[in-house]
């Protein structure tokens, strides 16, 4: 089937079986490989990608569902000027180890922060829970985006 | 002029040993743009599938290619493809590659063929037509029962490995009858699954050149060339083991990598196109190496006054089917056995046996957090039984500055263990654990734990590996660190970029670091045992001293003694060529360790930590939730301490996970939950908020006073966390009930019933 989806703000068509898994048509048709896979089962949220600015695992998406969607993957979460807050804040926190989670964390981050700007930060770790980081512990990936929530919140003053 | 200096002054000073330099890694791993195996293309690329035995114990008796699917699609691998032995060389040659036909099966899991075709849907085809035929004989899946050696799995008895260690003139059993009171118990630990994000995997392929070239997910190139070397007839020329950007290994890419390697090469050598190799998660989960489970009986003889006075330790391990790295985990198991205390009179015994389950193997810690977990219960019964303060029986006991271990190993210098029991008791007395209320549910409970760890390798083991390192000038005009040390994640590239800048007095963007390759990098030995800060990087730091007064030495000589270092060594390379500096690792002088004996100095130095963990256990659901954590612990000298927080909060989750949560269910011998969703680990909101304390006792032989930190947090917090529990419901059921871990709601609601 053919497909019209905007990917990280730029319209593409895709032509593809409709059964196929996102992650799969960004891993091997758009060559998009800053999305992961951890299980292919929905449980580490490493495939993360923002569909319609909502986390969903690429996994478990078949690619017909991004029909006229717009969707955020990691290598759209950069602005031209740098990296985003988020990204930044994970780097220098020590959010990201090995990295393998980063891309999914930083998506739903993103998200996190954006629906409830002043969440706690146990509320945060709510919000974050569908994605599974092996090396960190979490306490610096909170820390992190804390840290990113508090200056946004500044950058707004 | 002024202006550029000072900019180039403070980058120095942002980099510098013991500030938290941003990870050189970090932008490239939030961008995406971190290249990891599975996201390597190579061209006519093949992707390869393993066909594995299913049955536990047993003879291979055939292979058979179905007829029904055109098998010239595909290309499949037995044993008969090998072109040299067929073994995964580690320590012994008892594993084979691919089982050969005629030979035992002896795990589920065992490779016996393989297969590549051009896609993934294809191999899969192909698998499901070949049909294996396996003459099944008993198995044993249990440690203890194996030991009595009705099924054979390796050797006579089944046992892979012992170690005793004594210590003290008089009979174990007359000491621990002259005591006031022994405490007894017997400790049972579960498998425990690495979980790596990124499962593993390998892309080979071979070049008309006739050399094989390996990228992949690993921790160690050099144990993967050697481990190739047997296996493919080949020399180290002929062959490059290279690193890809690694999504975790926690020891689980130590031993593992190499079948895949081995697997990966021989499927590209007979398909004639590079062959990709990677695991699906429960492939991952079922068939690589895990933590051992672990038996281990332990009994404390103590006076009434709280002085330990003897102490008896015997370990069981279940190696699985193969030998694997399953001696040198047990050695660290016993080596640790008897915990960080002062006590004349110790005997520890140590056996490995093997069953039909796939091998377990590296996971960090080692081998020590079993017998962490069994020690630190049985202090905190001791403190109990006496009325005594969990710290205080700790610090009545506990080996400091001028003490010696069970092996009766003088420590020198670089103990922290009093500032760790006191930094996390600080904590803990400022913050005393809520009132119960006996109207609800809820029983709050606090647990501590005190242990060590070994840094580095056991005895001689690092003057035997003799690691090397490089820092040369590149052609780019950069300071590179060569090293055979992998990044897993655990920064060990931020930290050389560090250690190499200050050493040469230059910013760190001037310091590259790269992933290892075997023929671009010396062999520094593996990246395990928490040596590679320690141990490699202690060379680094010597090898960029050395380069810069060769390059000081040169400008000054030729007239440019007034240039900055990095100009000065460009000048100097266009005359000289490449310039560089290799040095060998010496071990301090006065390590004396006797194999035979098991005495002396087991470890060049060791770590020290202490924490405390409080719960709130609710009695209706049996759940386990964590309220505090207090983790202190020593480790020298913090290169970047956001790393090394990195390193005790990561480390703590997992023992924490492995204490309340996580369990590895085998039946027959084989993983009955290989999924993310059934084997589960800790997520964003099991974790606790924890409070880190990094305490810095500088040892004299490590980088800037740096020793080992990687595995120490994996060790305790397990024990402290079913102390924790004990407390909670310590009216309402008896310890007993927290001896084997998981502490899950599942054996709490056992524990409570069985009291009831
Ligand atoms: S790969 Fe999609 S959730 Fe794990
Ligand atoms: S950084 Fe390794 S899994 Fe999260």
């Amino acid at each position: 089937m053919n497909i019209e989806v905007t990917i990280n703000g730029e319209s593409r068509s895709i032509e593809t079986e409709g059964h196929r898994r996102l992650l799969d048509v960004l891993r091997e048709e758009l060559g998009l490989v800053g999305t992961k896979e951890g299980c292919g089962e929905g449980e580490c949220g490493a495939c993360t990608v923002l569909m319609d600015g909502e986390p969903v695992n690429s996994c478990l998406v078949p690619v017909g569902q991004i029909q006229g969607t717009q969707l955020t993957t990691i290598e759209g979460m950069a602005g031209s000027d740098g990296l985003h807050i988020i990204q930044d804040t994970l780097v220098r926190y020590g959010g990201a180890q090995c990295g393998i989670c980063t891309p999914g964390v930083a998506l739903c981050a993103k998200w996190a922060v954006e629906k409830e700007p002043g969440a706690s930060k146990e509320r945060l770790r709510e919000l974050l829970a569908g994605n599974i980081c092996r090396c960190t512990g979490y306490q610096a990936i909170v820390d992190a985006v804390v840290a990113a929530q508090n200056s946004s919140e500044s950058s707004h003053e | 002029m002024g202006h550029a200096s000072n900019s180039s002054e403070e980058a120095k000073a942002k980099g510098s040993v013991g500030k938290g330099l941003a990870r050189v890694d970090g932008a490239a791993k939030v961008r995406g743009t971190a290249r990891y195996v599975d996201d390597l293309k190579f061209p006519g690329m093949h992707h390869g599938l393993t066909k594995r035995s299913e049955v536990p114990h047993g003879i291979l008796r055939g292979i058979h290619k179905r007829e029904g699917f055109d098998w010239s699609q595909v290309v499949v691998v037995t044993a008969e493809d090998i072109p040299g032995r067929n073994t995964i060389l580690l320590i012994e040659e008892d594993q084979p590659a691919l089982v050969a036909i005629g030979a035992h099966v002896r795990h589920v899991d065992e490779a016996i063929a393989l297969i590549a075709a051009p896609t993934r849907a294809l191999a899969r085809e192909a698998h499901g037509f070949l049909d294996l035929e396996i003459e099944e004989i008993p198995a044993v899946f249990d440690c203890e029962e194996a030991l009595s050696a009705e099924v054979n799995v390796y050797g006579d008895d089944n046992i892979l490995k012992t170690y005793l260690i004594e210590k003290g003139d008089a009979d174990i059993e007359e000491k621990l009858a002259s005591c006031d009171h022994v405490v007894e118990g017997l400790y049972r630990t579960q498998a425990q699954e690495q979980m790596y994000i990124e499962p593993q995997g390998m892309i080979a392929s071979w070049g008309e050149d006739g050399v094989c070239h390996i990228i992949g997910s690993m921790q160690c190139p050099f144990y993967i060339q050697k481990a190739m070397r047997a296996l493919l007839a080949l020399d180290d020329d002929n062959l490059v083991v290279e690193q890809a950007v690694t999504g975790g290994g926690f020891g689980g890419k130590e031993e593992y990598p190499s079948m895949i390697a081995g697997h990966a090469a021989l499927l590209a050598r007979k398909a004639g196109v590079p062959v990709k190799l990677i695991y699906e998660r429960d492939e991952d989960i079922a068939a690589t190496t895990k933590r051992h489970p672990s038996v281990v009986r332990h009994r404390l003889g103590f006076d009434a006054d709280g002085t330990i006075r003897a102490i008896d330790v015997d370990v069981i391990f279940d190696g699985g089917a193969y030998l694997t790295l399953t001696q040198v985990v047990l050695s660290r198991g016993v080596l640790h056995a008897a915990g960080p205390y002062k006590c004349e009179n110790t005997r520890v015994r140590g056996r490995a046996v093997a069953t039909n389950t796939p091998p377990h193997g590296a996971f960090r810690g080692f081998g020590a957090p079993q017998t962490t977990f069994a020690y630190e219960r049985q202090t905190q019964k001791a403190a109990a039984l006496l009325g005594m303060s969990p710290f205080e029986f700790r610090e009545h006991n506990m080996l400091r500055d001028g003490d010696r271990t069970a092996t009766s190993q003088l420590l020198e210098g670089s103990v922290g263990s009093e500032d760790v029991l006191r930094a996390v008791k600080e904590v803990a007395e400022a913050n005393p654990l809520p009132k119960d209320d006996p109207a609800t549910s809820i029983r709050h409970g606090r647990g501590v734990a005190f242990y060590f760890h070994g840094a580095g390798f056991t005895g001689s083991g690092e003057a035997r590996l003799a690691g090397r390192a490089t820092v040369a000038l590149a052609e780019d005009g950069h300071f590179e660190v060569r090293s055979s040390s992998t990044d897993i994640g655990q920064g060990v590239q931020t930290m050389f970029t560090q250690i190499a800048a200050t050493g040469l007095g230059v910013e760190p963007d001037a310091v590259r670091v790269p992933t290892p390759a075997t023929d671009r990098v010396p062999d520094s030995g593996p990246t395990v045992a928490s040596r590679t800060c320690m141990v490699v990087g202690r060379v680094v730091g010597q090898a960029s001293v050395a380069l810069k007064n060769r390059i000081e030495s040169w400008a000054s000589e030729n007239g440019f003694g007034d240039m900055p270092l990095r100009q000065a060594a460009t000048a100097m390379a266009k005359v000289e060529g490449e310039i560089s500096e290799t040095v060998q690792y010496a071990p301090p002088p006065g390590i004396v360790w006797d194999d035979e004996t098991y005495t002396g100095s087991a470890y060049p130095c060791y770590g020290w930590a202490a924490c405390v963990i409080d719960v709130r256990v609710d009695t209706d659901t049996y759940e386990v939730a964590i309220d505090r954590c207090v983790h202190a612990v020593d480790v020298g000298k913090a290169i970047n301490p956001v790393v090394v927080k990195g390193q005790i909060e990561g480390g703590t989750l997992q023992s924490l996970g492995w204490a309340l949560w996580e369990d590895v269910i085998y039946k027959n011998g084989k993983v009955a939950n290989d999924r993310m969703t059934n084997c589960i680990v800790p997520t964003f909101s099991d974790a606790p908020e924890m409070h880190t304390i990094i305490v810095e006792e500088p040892f004299a032989n490590g980088p800037y006073g740096a020793k080992g930190v990687g595995e120490i947090p994996m060790d305790g917090p397990c024990a402290a966390a079913a102390g924790a529990v004990e407390h909670a419901l310590s009216t309402l059921v008896s310890s007993e009930g927290f001896d084997a871990l998981p502490v899950s709601p599942e054996a709490i609601q056992r524990a409570m019933r069985l009291d009831s």
